[in-house]
């Protein structure tokens, strides 16, 4: 469903992603991880267009991923994101940042919107705040918010670009449950995180990226439990025991 | 002090016409500026480099040039040029102008202001470039660019008094008047100044006003 071929992207001399190649299938989970500025969040933006990449080919249920043309709209609608930091619309109600999609890019009537807005809205367990905005909302709501938003736009897949990093750690259950949930409903995800114990127990496939290049992947369980590459064995021993 | 009180019941209604002619003046440069900043200001943040480039320089050439000799421009050259304006018309077409220039970069301050993340979200729902700026960008830029707004405010409706160089009779051109047929200086400028005043005081309220507003979020 999500192809990529051999994707290259610098940020001026920096190489960022030297050579991706990977695809996801349909109803399949997979987490990408690897240490900081290995390149991971670049891959996800560069899936939906926020970022153009250099070289290779990405493509979305067959549609190329060009940032300037005109059909990135349709990539976009079909491919929704979630970011560390929300980035909920603040002058918005809940609600609104929920429907803004759905009313405004797909055209939706305004009642079918709402009412599907509400419906997510009780799905990440927030039906309350419908009328609160943003600022108002703990970092976890938020977080969920805008995973409601994305669900709004009944995308075929939804990337999240480190959805807990900027939570504090007690609120990170909430959202990563949701996610969860999220995964078990059959959605395609995307998800790059740190939650090892997430990718472990959700995900169906893991890519460790480092330094740009896909250094191993396989099934979760196995490449978390039992890494081949010596990278990837020692990127895992410092998250799961930093001390 | 007596001879004042007589004077200012005497010259008031004068004097009010140069206020309508103010009003209209400041409230139509005011449009005019408001409606050429957006222009420039968009053109500015359009990513488009020859749009942007255009916009930079009308901006730079605007900004280098006083109102005063703008306004001579459009009321004195112009008919050689086969465009012939009235007086209200060059005043309120070179003031708008003039003051476009610091209105564009007022808004474009207000509008990179606002965080490329927000963007980036409208951009992951689908909106255009159109759309992102009208549901996104602009809602969230009018709160910071308000408070300098109303500072342009004001000086628009003082610096309208350049219209008096062009014989636009204005407040400050009918006080001139008054003035030079009756020899009573203090007590018509005094009155000018004070009605000048008058009309600023609501403006500085509103630009109080908006600077609480700008400080809760």
């Amino acid at each position: 469903m999500i192809e990529l071929k051999d994707v290259h992207k610098s940020f001026g001399e920096n190489e960022v992603l030297k050579g991706i190649t990977a695809n996801v299938e349909k109803g399949e989970v997979v987490c990408i991880v690897g240490p900081s500025g290995s390149g991971k969040s670049t891959i996800l933006r560069c899936i939906n267009g926020l970022e153009s990449y250099d070289r290779g080919e990405i493509s979305v249920e067959g549609l190329k991923v060009d940032r300037d043309a005109p059909s990135i709209v349709k990539v976009r609608t079909q491919v929704s994101m979630v970011f560390q930091r929300f980035n909920l619309f603040p002058h918005r109600t809940v609600l609104e940042n929920v429907v803004e999609g759905p009313l405004f890019v797909k055209r939706e009537s305004r009642a079918q919107a709402l009412e599907r807005g509400r419906a997510l809205l009780a799905q990440v367990g927030l039906a309350e705040k419908a009328d609160a905005h943003p600022p108002q909302l703990s970092g976890g709501q938020q977080q969920r918010v805008a995973i409601a938003r994305a669900l709004a736009m009944q995308p075929k897949a939804i990337l999240f670009d480190e959805p807990t990093s900027a939570l504090d750690p007690e609120l990170v259950g909430d959202v990563l449950g949701v996610m969860r949930k999220l995964a078990d409903d059959g959605m395609t995800m995307v998800v790059v995180t740190h939650e090892m114990g997430f990718a472990r127990d959700v995900a169906d496939r893991v890519l460790f990226i480092d330094g740009g290049i896909i250094v191993e992947q396989g099934p979760a369980k196995a490449l978390l439990n039992q890494p081949q590459h010596p990278r990837t064995q020692d990127f895992l021993r410092r998250v799961l025991h930093p001390l | 002090m007596k001879g004042f009180w007589h004077d200012a019941v005497e010259f008031f209604p004068i004097l009010m016409s140069g206020v309508v002619l103010t009003i209209i003046v400041t409230i139509g440069s005011l449009l005019l500026s408001t409606v050429l900043g957006l222009i420039w200001a968009m053109m500015r943040v359009s990513g488009i480099k020859a749009l942007s480039m255009i916009s930079a320089s009308l901006i730079n050439v605007i900004r280098g040039i006083p109102i005063i000799v703008l306004l001579f421009y459009l009321y004195f050259v112009m008919p050689d040029l086969g465009v012939t304006l009235s007086a209200l018309q060059a005043a309120i077409l070179g003031l708008g102008i003039a003051y476009s220039a610091y209105q564009a970069e007022n808004f474009r301050a207000g509008i990179e202001a606002i965080d490329k993340g927000q963007i980036e979200a409208a951009q992951s729902i689908g909106m255009g470039w159109w759309l992102t700026m009208r549901r996104v960008v602009l809602p969230q830029a009018v709160r910071i660019v308000l408070p300098p707004y109303g500072n342009v405010m004001i000086m628009m409706l003082k610096d309208s008094s350049q219209a008096s160089t062009i014989t636009v009779a204005e407040l400050a051109l009918q006080g001139k008047l008054i003035a030079s047929s009756t020899f009573k200086n203090t007590n018509v400028f005094t009155m000018v100044a004070l009605m000048y005043l008058t009309m600023s005081i609501p403006l500085i309220l509103l630009v109080r006003h908006f600077e609480k507003r700008a400080g809760k979020k």
